[in-house]
């Protein structure tokens, strides 16, 4: 029977018919179905860790107690998680071990296009790379095998195509029947990575690589498709479905392994056909080695120049069929087609850039911010959306957690301006904290606010420590952000209801006056939970009030339109409220100066 | 069955049920007998934001997306999103417009102006390709649920396609709660008998 499964689906009935029994992973785009499907099947643990290192560690923890065990994370998860990972690297497992990376071609949803396949052979750690659910289901399936038999992690890298598409899979029958594992190893030269233990792991990690290499030319993933052979294609992940699409009458070399390569299979291969192209998203990672291995590639004039070496097809972005085409007809490859394409709508669209929700409880914090005029510290998450017009009051963001410590480094570098952190609560149980101990420690004068909408929010909503409950829907103890918050050594710290524009704006400036770090807590759930939805009341504006003053539209709720309707006296649209996007949030009524703006209460007591 | 893959392309604005059309698209090309794609680009979590997904049926399908010009079919669920994904269509392709708009943030904001429908009209005639218009959300109000209007398009594609309705009724008995199954199913109806074939 095929089911159609996405990517992440697959990955995750994958890991269940494979017997994994423990998963941790950390929510990001566009990995985060993977646990969330996996969390659903019956004896299986799986939770959230508050984030990738975390979870790689428990990952790793539960193989070396013997139990399958997998770790899912968005690309740059990877750089958090990295020290686990090479130190798993060179002490290998009990229980197969995989470590899920989504790449992000093309940052549909990142700060970068990174490409993972470099951390597996940075760590040496073999790497597979589907091209669509049924390979990501064989591929997971593989892993655990593959980790086991030679007593490696392996690296399942995803993209978010392969991640997000939906096609057909053939399941497994059942889950596998593992045998329980035997009592906790006590093998310290194995599992405690002293200098002197180090040092005799690397070359057995070195010989295992080479091993895995040997292995790769007969694994049953790395196969040949023989068609015509004037044009033989290299490829892995994603790249196999646009090669097939744009070159169907090609012979392919599609590889499952990425990592370490075949090098007698690709030899054969290259010796039997005319010309040999390499068809890979992003970096050069096979097309680099397989120069390396003194395999002529077909060139197009000069060699690829230094340092990128990505020969015919970008270095940057995803593919689609059009661009490779359009690649390889410039290499020489194809011709024209001929075909005319259609020119886009000769006419102005207006964008649907993302923004704010209505109602979200960010919107209040950004704007008394932008009136404030400070510079303001980002993060990761949906406050990221501070940077868009009209409240334009973010001005850095890197990564996860980098807020409060940017923050940090400007005050301490003597910028003659206080700086404001802004951080979520998911992000902040992240990276947030060794940041804050740091403010604190060594005592700079950062304000950082924490924007604590109860829940992950950007992902789609998934628990996170501070929520009361666990991905598994258990009831979970709550992290007491304040007593965190004072633990780490900030002594001046507050906690106020996210849509109190005063009381927000009244605080920082009177923190401001002093040179003591702070942290202010803004706290209401998101607007989007079920249990704010059912709270949801629109309210209205009352014309003959409103003057057109412009003040609420600076707030940026998507739900305040300019009326039709001028104001008398100063020609201006007067503001209206759109009933369909109205949370009732009250941020606007606040910042009317004319009262022409109902509140709830105001609301209900009308008949 | 086509010897070539059928693509389809499916535009609307957070909110619309977009996703679910696409799913019930999918799981109606696998039942047919097809292999089938489906690709979302998944916005962030905000409402109001465009939503895209690319759906292709065939003997074979590789890539998971749909190159500008291939698509067959172009169903629309809010027409400035129509004219928007426009070029994804073939020459002679055909565009299943929801006679619909939503406006977006930088309309209501003042800062952009949503398009008159002469502009878009003419937008979409200078395209080459077939415009269908059908009166979606009014359709599906006159049944009593807003929501439906996705379904109201499934049933006009239906038509379009040229594919009995048995097999849709199928996968949309399996993919809705059995209490709006049959208000679902009159949105269907509805909307193969609001085009002409």
């Amino acid at each position: 029977m095929k089911r159609l499964l996405s990517g992440n689906e697959a990955v995750a009935r994958a890991a269940w018919e494979a017997g994994c029994a423990v998963g941790s992973g950390y929510p990001g785009t566009p990995s985060t179905e993977i646990m969330e499907a996996f969390a659903q099947y019956p004896g299986v643990y799986a939770e959230w860790a508050p984030n990738e290192k975390v979870a790689l560690d428990a990952a790793i923890g539960a193989a070396y107690a013997g139990k399958r065990a997998i770790s899912t994370m968005k690309h740059v998860g990877l750089n958090v998680a990295a020290d686990a990972f090479f130190y798993a690297a060179m002490t290998g497992i009990e229980a197969g071990l995989v470590i899920v990376s989504a790449d992000d071609p093309s940052m549909h949803s990142s700060q970068n296009e990174q490409d993972n396949r470099q951390f597996a052979k940075f760590a040496r750690i073999p790497c597979l790379d589907p091209s669509d659910s049924q390979d990501a289901h064989d591929l997971a399936v593989a892993a655990f095998d593959l980790s086991e038999q030679f007593d490696t992690p392996v690296l399942l890298r995803m993209t978010t195509r392969v991640c997000h598409t939906s096609s057909p899979v053939e399941l497994g029958e059942q889950r596998q029947n593992l045998a329980e594992p035997g009592k906790y190893p006590r093998n310290l030269g194995k599992y405690c990575m002293l200098p002197a233990n180090a040092r005799k792991r690397h070359p057995v990690i070195e010989a295992r690589i080479a091993e895995l290499a040997e292995f790769a030319e007969t694994f049953p993933y790395n196969r040949v498709e023989w068609r015509e052979k004037s044009l033989g294609i290299i490829t892995g992940g994603v790249g196999y479905e646009y090669a097939r699409e744009v070159f169907p009458e090609a012979s392919v070399l599609k590889l499952g392994m990425v990592y370490p390569l075949p090098r007698r299979l690709i030899a054969d291969f290259a010796s039997q056909v005319e010309r040999l192209i390499v068809v890979e998203e992003l970096d050069p990672f096979i097309e680099d080695q397989v120069r390396l291995m003194g395999v002529e590639l077909y060139k197009v004039g000069s060699v690829a120049a230094y340092p990128n070496t990505k020969s015919i097809f970008s270095i940057t972005g995803e593919f689609d069929p059009a661009t490779v085409r359009a690649s390889a007809v410039r290499a020489g490859l194809l011709a024209e087609d001929g075909q005319v394409h259609p020119a886009p709508a000769a006419i102005d669209l207006p964008q649907r850039p993302p923004v704010l929700c209505p109602g979200c409880p960010h919107r209040s914090t950004f704007y008394v911010l932008h009136k404030l005029g400070v510079p303001v510290n980002g993060d990761i998450g949906c406050y990221t959306l501070g940077i868009t017009p009209p409240l334009s009051a973010l001005h850095t963001c890197g990564c996860m957690g980098a807020s409060i410590g940017v923050a940090h480094g400007a005050a301490i570098a003597g910028d003659k301006e206080r700086h404001v952190a802004v951080i979520g609560d998911s992000t902040f149980f992240h990276t947030g904290v060794p940041a804050l101990i740091n403010v604190a420690y060594n005592h700079s004068n950062v304000i950082t606010i924490i924007m604590d909408n109860r829940v992950t929010g950007m992902t789609g909503h998934q628990e996170n420590p501070g929520t009361g409950k666990t991905l598994q829907m258990k009831p979970a103890r709550e992290v007491d952000m304040e007593t965190l918050v004072r633990a780490c050594g900030i002594d001046r710290v507050l906690t106020v209801e996210a849509l109190d524009v005063d009381l927000i704006e009244k605080t920082l400036k009177a923190w401001m006056k002093s040179d003591e770090p702070a942290v202010l807590i803004t706290r209401e759930e998101c607007a989007l939970l079920p249990s704010a939805r059912s709270r949801w009341m629109p309210l209205e504006v009352v014309a003959e009030k409103c003057n057109g003053c412009t003040l609420c539209f600076r707030i940026g709720c998507p739900a305040i339109l300019k009326s039709e309707e001028l104001d008398a006296h100063y020609q201006r649209p007067l503001a209206e409220i759109d009933p369909l996007l109205c949370t009732g949030c009250e941020i606007c009524a606040q910042v009317c100066p004319r009262d022409a703006i109902l509140f709830r209460k105001q609301m209900s007591e009308r008949v | 069955m086509q010897k070539q893959a059928l693509n389809f392309v499916l535009v609307g604005v957070g909110g619309q049920g977009t996703i679910l059309a696409s799913d019930v698209l999918a799981e109606l090309g696998l039942k047919l007998g097809y292999d089938v794609k489906k690709a979302e680009v998944h916005g962030m979590s905000q409402r109001g934001g465009s939503v895209t997904s690319h759906l292709r049926w065939g003997p074979q399908v590789f890539a998971p997306v749909i190159a500008r010009g291939q698509a067959d079919y172009l169903v629309a669920f809010e027409k400035l999103e129509a004219v928007r994904f426009i070029d994804m269509l073939r020459p002679g392709g055909t565009v299943l417009i929801n006679d619909y708009s939503i406006m977006p943030a930088t309309v209501n904001a003042g800062s952009a102006v949503y398009p008159r429908d002469d502009a878009l009209q003419a937008a979409l005639d200078s395209a080459g390709v077939k415009a269908v218009w059908i009166k979606g959300m009014e359709i599906a109000e006159g049944l009593g649920n807003s929501k439906t209007a996705n379904v109201v398009l499934l049933g006009a594609l239906s038509k379009l396609l040229g594919l009995a309705p048995e097999a849709w009724d199928e996968v949309l008995a399996g993919r809705v709660p059995a209490k709006y199954l049959e208000l679902n199913r009159m949105a269907f109806q509805a909307g193969r008998e609001a085009v002409s074939s």
